[in-house]
Order: structure tokens, then C-alpha cells, then sequence
């Protein structure tokens, strides 16, 4: 008797699972969904939205799946949030977002699926570069082209993919250098010998071989390259690599940190040195990426400029998508759009600043 | 009659996590169907994906029936892979001898972690904790880079679609899609259905059970108890590298970072099919359904598109939390009648 209680207790818990586990996964998505369909009829106005209508455009919608690293960075939540903002039905799209948490194999998984939903088009920002032969071969046996965002994939055939969208860390190098030049021809120092040090990224990562090829390719004769060291895209080691710089020479111009967070490290180390740095300090603070915490910097007076590092992918890889859909052909390499703001901007740009 | 009933309780077990993976894929297919969840393509991908996890979840399975855990399995499979790739691509080994001398590495792997268990008596728990650092740690030792595997004869393997003749569609751009699956899946489904047999059939598998549901009374009845752990162990290291070997076959790569929480989520697959952590009770085709349930949350995220995939663990933790309760509901059962 005891027995026979017990399992129709269970069958009710196990109901009841069954409904809590699997309503997670399926009701609460309707009114998610719904949630996101009403600003988009807003916007889009004077167009009746009848649910037969809407049933009927769901067909015309551009269907988007972007399988994306994960949330790991500012840099790459706002990346997430342009493509968010950018695949709305106002414009067009339908955006199936996958996260994946910084795994590959979720990765595969969600192209995978993407294939199985018959996407009009994958966009792939890769965890890793390596081992997408397989899974992109099944995207092309299936007619979907691949875009891909922020980095490349290391692939045999490169049919396997539509075109690359990024950043271009060459020229943001470039850009720097350029910047340079200008100011020192406004400070009329044009001629003077300036001695520079630069806080390179971590080692063969693109954005630092980018970054330290660009700027050297556009050096001033008059400009000195004392020393190169890696501050591994961090704000500690920054701090620490640029310690040891002011101590070895004491008379440094220019720093160039290839990243905002080795900037801060580099600008607490000027300060402790009892040094000063920034428009009108002694040392020239140059750095890359411009997230929202170096236009504090900048308007605190520390930093020069930053070179910016978009991470807003999404309007262009929704021209490349139009300009597919209209029969065109695109590069296999596309950049974003990329600006330089110096200290003088900063009051005037942080408020539009996404990331 | 006595083993009749006493085995009903751990088959309804069974019969639930089946029933349930069953009921939510059916829920994806009214849900979803529109936008293809009842394809074919969409339940053969579950075991595409997952290849490597099944044969680990395998052989987590069994090593949870003698009452131990195996925490290093995921860094094993991470180094594994590197291996693979760090012999075929700088050191232009062959894919055979490759993948031998992993299996070998993963036999030595296991045969070192089963003598510290059953032998020096220490808690398989510290034995592959340590056994997780060193194979992560040996992983970056061998390389740092991200390592593409370009070996023709891995590629030829890892890429060899084995197509069924029944269940294609016809895709929006008119491309006749077939439903296939890759070698890997037929070789962890081989894999399952060797080790179900050899637990059910033969003298090691009933050991396997009899050490660890009482490992006592085991010892009593005259079974070598540390061989048997020993040998769990050296063939958990065997299964290891080659779910490893499995799993690099989808991703082609090695890397530092590959597989990390995987042996998280063979211990869940096992948990939700019904293997108990206290030993003694478990069914390799329950941890299979394990997998299974884990692949169709999966799925059902990303084809719901706009949740965020991290509602996959949510899910994950909130099964696992009723299939332990359920556990030990039976297990206070059993206790009342005895």
C-alpha cells in the first residue's frame, strides 16, 4: 500500500518537473518574444501589424543565426548588443542569438543548429581559430554562407567562408602615428627628438602585431623607439612593465599602450614616479580600443588619445547580407569603420559611447 | 522474486529519465516544428555533437558504480586532443600512431590513477584532482598555440558522412539534405553497447556492482576488490582518451581551454540516468539518456534564439536536483522494507 502511494507521489513530482523543466525552456520564450516584436512594430510606422500579416512577413524576414563567443568582455557586450540592435524585424531580420560561453564545441553545436533552422545566413565570431573545417562543410553543403566576426578561422578552403569582418589593427597603429605627428606639429615640436616606449599586447595576438607594425611603419625620423615590452593586454602588468621603463630612461616622451587597460597601468605608474602625463603633463599617453573608461581618462586630463577598436560589427555585417541578397559579390576582408579621439573630444563623445 | 522487486526500483529510475527525454523532445517538436526541430537531422545531431561525452559518460558511469568519481576525465580529453594535434601537425606523425600512442598515454593515465586509489588507498576524489591538474598543466606544456589539425587521413575520417537514404528535405535553396551521421557516432554507440554487455554479462562487470554496493560484503565473498578498482580505473583511462579521441574528431583542434567542465557534465549525464553517487546502481544506457536530455536543452535554447544559453545549466542543475531527491526517496524505500 505504502508502496503504491509512494509511486503516485512520484508520477505527480515527475509531472510536475516535466512541466517546470521543459515550461522554462518553452512558454517563457512567448512573451520574451512578444516583448521584442512591440518596440519593432513601433518603429516601424504606419505599417499594419495584423498577426496574419505578421505571419506572412515572417517568410520575407532575413533569418540570421550568430553563434557568438560568449559575454566575456565590455568590448564583447557591446559587439553583441550592435547585432542586437542592428537584426530587428524593423530592418528585415529575424537574429537567433547563441552564446557560447566561450566553448567551441557550443559552438559547432549552435552552426549545427543554425543548418537544421535553415538560416539565410550564419555569422561566426570564433572562439578559437583552429577545427571548423567540418562543421563550415556542412554549412556549404546546406547553401548558407558564413560570415565571420572579429577573427579568423584557420581553414583549408577558404570557399568555406563568405568574407571576414573586423577590425583593422594595422591601421589603427597607422592612425596613432599619424595622430602623433599632427600633435607634435601643433606643439611645435615638430623637430624635436622624441623618445618613445611602447607597451605592446600580449605576444601574436593579432591586435598586437597589428597594432606595433602599423605604428612603426608611419615612425618620424626624429622620433626614437627606446623599448618594446609585452604588458599582456593588462592594467597590473602595464603598470609594472612601465615601472621599469621610467626607471631605465629618464627621459620618456610619448608612451604607446596598446590597449586601454595597459594605459591606466602605465598612467598610475607615471603618477607614482612623480611624473606627469596627459595634455599637459610631460608624457604623451597614446592608447587603443577606446572603451568608456578612457574617455574618463581622457577628461580627467591623463590620456592623450585612443584609437578606437569598434566592436560594432552589426551595421556592417548587415550591409554585406544586403549587399549578398542583391546578387553582389564582397571582399573576403571587410573593416569596420574605426576613429581616433583625442583628449579635446572626450566631453563631447562619452555620452554616445556604447561600450 | 526478491531481485525482481528489488531491481524495480532502479529501473523505474531508468524509466523515468527515458520517459523524460521522450516527453521534451516531443514538446521540441510541437514547440519548434516549424522551424525544423522534428527533422531528422535535429535528434542525429544530439549524438553528433556529443560522441565524445557519450563514451565518457560511459565510463564515468562505471567508475560512479564502484563508488568512486573521476574528475580529470575532461583535462584528459583536452590533452588528448593536443597530443593528437601536436604529433600529426609539428611532428608529422601518422593518424594511426597517433591515436595509438593516445590510447596508450590514457591506459598509463588510468593504470597510475587506479594503483594511488586501490592500492594506496587514497579518495579517487584527490587522485583525479591531481590527475586534472597535471593533464591541463601537460596540455599547455606541450603547446600554448592553438593547434588546426590538417592531417588528410584525421580530416578523412572526422569528415566521412555516412548518409541514410530516407529522411531527406529539401532546404530553402532546393539542396536535397540527407540526414548522416559522422563514424564517431557508430563507434561511441559500439563503445556503449560493448561496456552494457560487460557489465551485465561477465564476472568483472558483476564485481563492478557487487564492490560498490557493499565493498564489505565483497570482500567477504572472496573478489579481489583492488583489482577490480584497478582495472575500472586503467579501462576509465582507456575510455577517456578515447572519447577524447571522439571528441576531436568534431573539433579538429588543440587547444588549452578544450573540454573544461566536461567532466562535469559526463558526472550530471550519469546523475540524471540514474547512476548513484553512493555506488552500486547505475545503467550506461541511462547516462547515454543522460546525454541526450543534456543535447536537447541545448537545443531547445538556440532554437528558441533569444534566451540566453546559460538557462541550459539552470535547466541541467534543476533535473539534477529531482533525480536526487527521487534517489534518495528510493533509497529510504528500500531501507523501510529491509
Amino acid at each position: 500500500m505504502k508502496r503504491k502511494v509512494l509511486s503516485v507521489l512520484l508520477s505527480a513530482a515527475m509531472a510536475a518537473t516535466l512541466m517546470t523543466g521543459c515550461g522554462q525552456a518553452t512558454s517563457e520564450p512567448a512573451p520574451a518574444a512578444t516583448e521584442e516584436a512591440a518596440p519593432a512594430e513601433e518603429a516601424a510606422p504606419a505599417e499594419e501589424a495584423a498577426p496574419a500579416e505578421e505571419a506572412a512577413a515572417e517568410g520575407d524576414l532575413i533569418v540570421v543565426g550568430y553563434a557568438q563567443v560568449g559575454a566575456e568582455s565590455d568590448w564583447r557586450t557591446a559587439n553583441t548588443e550592435s547585432f542586437k540592435t542592428e537584426f530587428v524585424e524593423a530592418n528585415g531580420y529575424k537574429l537567433i542569438f547563441d552564446d557560447a560561453q566561450q566553448k567551441q564545441e557550443n559552438q559547432i553545436k549552435a552552426i549545427r543548429s543554425f543548418i537544421q533552422q535553415e538560416v539565410d545566413y550564419i555569422v561566426l565570431a570564433p572562439v578559437v581559430e583552429t577545427g571548423w573545417d567540418t562543421v563550415l562543410q556542412e554549412a556549404k553543403e546546406a547553401g548558407i554562407p558564413v560570415i565571420l566576426s572579429d577573427r579568423m578561422v584557420d581553414v583549408a578552403d577558404d570557399s568555406l567562408y563568405e568574407c571576414w569582418v573586423g577590425g583593422n589593427f594595422v591601421k589603427e597603429g597607422e592612425d596613432a602615428a599619424g595622430w602623433l605627428s599632427e600633435y607634435l606639429t601643433t606643439q611645435g615640436r615638430a623637430d624635436e627628438a622624441i623618445n618613445i616606449v611602447t607597451l605592446q599586447g600580449t605576444i601574436g595576438a593579432s591586435a598586437q602585431v597589428g597594432r606595433t607594425e602599423g605604428f612603426a611603419s608611419k615612425m618620424a625620423d626624429t622620433w626614437t623607439m627606446l623599448d618594446m615590452q609585452t604588458g599582456e593586454f593588462t592594467q597590473s602588468k602595464g603598470q609594472e612593465v612601465m615601472e621599469s621603463f621610467l626607471k631605465q630612461y629618464p627621459d620618456i616622451d610619448v608612451v604607446v599602450a596598446e590597449n586601454d587597460n595597459m594605459a591606466f597601468g602605465a598612467i598610475d605608474a607615471i603618477k607614482a614616479a612623480g611624473k606627469t602625463c596627459g595634455p599637459e603633463g610631460d608624457v604623451i599617453v597614446i592608447s587603443f580600443d577606446a572603451v568608456k573608461a578612457a574617455f574618463e581618462s581622457m577628461i580627467a586630463g591623463d590620456m592623450n588619445v585612443t584609437v578606437e577598436c569598434n566592436p560594432l560589427h552589426g551595421p556592417r555585417v548587415s550591409e554585406i547580407i544586403q549587399t549578398l541578397e542583391g546578387g553582389g559579390t564582397v571582399d573576403k576582408v571587410m573593416y569596420v569603420d574605426e576613429g581616433v579621439f583625442p583628449a579635446e573630444t572626450a566631453a563631447d563623445i562619452i555620452g554616445e559611447r556604447a561600450y | 522474486m526478491k531481485k525482481l522487486k528489488k531491481m524495480e526500483g532502479n529501473q523505474f529510475l531508468l524509466a523515468i529519465t527515458i520517459i523524460l527525454f521522450f516527453v521534451m523532445y516531443i514538446i521540441g517538436m510541437i514547440v519548434f516544428g516549424e522551424k525544423g526541430f522534428s527533422k531528422t537531422q535535429v535528434f542525429l545531431n544530439l549524438f553528433i555533437s556529443n560522441a565524445g561525452l557519450i563514451v565518457i559518460a560511459t565510463s564515468m558511469t562505471i567508475v560512479l558504480i564502484t563508488g568512486g568519481i573521476d574528475i580529470s576525465v575532461g583535462s584528459v580529453v583536452a590533452m588528448t586532443c593536443m597530443i593528437l594535434a601536436y604529433m600529426m601537425e609539428n611532428k608529422g606523425v601518422g593518424a594511426v600512431p597517433a591515436v595509438l600512442f593516445v590510447l596508450f598515454i590514457g591506459l598509463v593515465f588510468g593504470l597510475v590513477q587506479g594503483f594511488l586509489v586501490a592500492y594506496m588507498k587514497i579518495q579517487p576524489f584527490i587522485v583525479t584532482l591531481a590527475g586534472m591538474f597535471f593533464a591541463r598543466g601537460m596540455t599547455a606544456i606541450i603547446s600554448t598555440d592553438m593547434i588546426s589539425i590538417k592531417n588528410e587521413t584525421f580530416l578523412s575520417w572526422a569528415q566521412a558522412k555516412m548518409y541514410f537514404p530516407i529522411g531527406g528535405y529539401v532546404n530553402k535553396k532546393g539542396i536535397i539534405v540527407n540526414p548522416y551521421i559522422y563514424p564517431s557516432v557508430l563507434i561511441a554507440l559500439i563503445v556503449l553497447v560493448i561496456i552494457f554487455i560487460m557489465l551485465k554479462y561477465t564476472k568483472f562487470g558483476r564485481s563492478i556492482y557487487a564492490i560498490g554496493g557493499n565493498e564489505q560484503s565483497a570482500l567477504l565473498m572472496g573478489l579481489n576488490v583492488r583489482r577490480t578498482k584497478l582495472k575500472v580505473y586503467i579501462l576509465n583511462g582507456f575510455l577517456a582518451a578515447f572519447g577524447g579521441f571522439l571528441f576531436c574528431l568534431n573539433t579538429c583542434s588543440g587547444f588549452v581551454e578544450q573540454a573544461k567542465g566536461f567532466e562535469m557534465e559526463a558526472i550530471a549525464s550519469a546523475v540524471i540516468g540514474g547512476t548513484l553517487l553512493t555506488g552500486g546502481v547505475g545503467n550506461v544506457f541511462g547516462s547515454l539518456f543522460g546525454v541526450l536530455i543534456k543535447g536537447t536543452i541545448e537545443t531547445f535554447i538556440n532554437f528558441q534564439g533569444t534566451l540566453s544559453s546559460w538557462w541550459t545549466k539552470i535547466t541541467i542543475a534543476a533535473l539534477l536536483a529531482f533525480f536526487i531527491i527521487l534517489q534518495s526517496v528510493f533509497a529510504k524505500a528500500k531501507e523501510k522494507k529491509k
